[in-house]
């Protein structure tokens, strides 16, 4: 029964030493915060608070012919709006032109046979349903513009 | 030609000019207020207010292009599902009806007795564009007005190759205006949806014949 007494009493003195430190230091922080008030502010400009502005004139891009890859196994990009598009449980809108079955009579890029492959590492006959969310990699383009700058330059292969 | 005029003009007279004038108007007034409340059934409001579409047909068409664009401009629920001229439009509006009907009955006013039901009821609308050469999205799709060179590089081409060869809109563009019931696309488990074929209905064979008679590879 005793230790929960000594417990407490250093409990109370960790919180004099609080107040004592509150009531010495607190005053400082103000001071120091009037002086130089650290600016927050989001990349696109808006409160931080607030959502991204709407209608900031972006549009996903037009459709055009593939696009080329920059790094070694990145996703192919989305060469096209897919505004409006859904991947639902019932219907994946995406496979209805890219699926093999599709492919011929769509014209599009036939889904890569990587995609064929279940988690366990076994062929499957069709899409495995690990890959069945396209847009969790692969992703359209639109015409905004970077928000910081950077120096990234495509591999010695790709370029 | 000349008696009958005759006889028919004597039958006014006999009945007093008054009495047809009467009778022409009143005609007008009839037609006009039928009209009139032809018309006030073909607004949103009272399709929903009848029709079991609230939480789920009307909720999915509110976030697709038909309803919400750059413009404004909608086409709401009759310019799709009701027809302009008047004779199919009296025929769809009886249809209607039976729809009525199972709103009172509740047949589905559950989410999972709409889904169980999606299927079969997208079938009827997709049948029905299709025997109508998909009547009500050329109201305003005019193919004629088409400007392929505006068009993107793979509309302009489905929409060449697949008027050539006889599909009309439904046929490619299904669940534009409301979600898809399921769909066999053979990605997992299979589904009790709508097939490959009633999804992308085939070529007529006849002017698919060409292809087929080519000699088979391998």
């Amino acid at each position: 029964m005793n230790k929960p007494t000594l417990n407490s009493t250093r409990l109370r003195a960790a919180a004099l030493a609080l107040c004592l430190a509150q009531t010495f230091l607190a005053p400082a922080v103000v001071v120091a915060a009037t002086e130089a008030p650290v600016k927050l502010q989001s990349l696109r400009g808006a409160e931080i608070n607030a959502s991204d502005p709407e209608g900031d004139g972006t549009r996903q891009g037009r459709d055009q012919p593939p696009l080329p890859r920059d790094f070694v196994q990145q996703p192919p990009l989305i060469p096209h709006t897919i505004k409006g598009y859904n991947i639902t449980k019932n219907f994946n809108k995406c496979l209805d032109c890219h699926a093999w079955a599709r492919a011929k009579e769509s014209g599009a890029t036939k889904i890569s046979v990587t995609h064929f492959k279940d988690r366990d590492g076994q062929e499957l006959s069709s899409v495995s349903p690990r890959r069945y969310f396209c847009s969790q990699c692969h992703v359209p383009q639109s015409d905004a513009k970077p928000l910081v700058g950077n120096t990234f330059k495509p591999g010695t292969g790709m370029r | 030609m000349e008696t009958n005029k005759k006889g028919f003009v004597g039958r006014i007279r006999a009945m007093g000019w008054g009495f047809a004038a009467m009778l022409f108007i009143g005609g007008i007034l009839f037609w006009g207020a039928f009209n009139t409340a032809m018309e006030w059934t073909n607004r949103e409001e009272f399709c929903i207010s009848c029709h079991e579409m609230k939480d789920n047909v009307y909720q999915e068409y509110r976030n697709t292009i038909h309803a919400s664009n750059r413009s404004g401009v909608r086409a709401t629920c009759p310019d799709c599902h009701v027809p302009k001229a008047w004779g199919p439009k009296m025929i769809r509006k009886i249809q209607a009806s039976n729809e009525v009907l199972h709103k009172v009955l509740g047949t589905i006013d559950t989410p999972e007795k709409f889904n169980a039901k999606r299927l079969e009821l997208a079938k009827h609308e997709w049948e029905r564009m299709k025997k109508t050469d998909s009547r009500e999205c050329r109201n305003c799709h005019n193919y004629d007005g088409f400007d392929y060179a505006e068009q993107g590089r793979r509309s302009s081409k489905a929409h060449q190759t697949g008027l050539n060869e006889g599909k009309t809109c439904i046929d490619c563009h299904k669940g534009i205006a409301h979600t898809l019931p399921e769909v066999e696309q053979a990605i997992g488990a299979p589904k009790q949806g709508a097939t490959p074929e009633e999804f992308h209905p085939p070529v007529k064979p006849e002017e698919a014949k060409p292809e087929a008679d080519k000699p088979a590879k391998g």
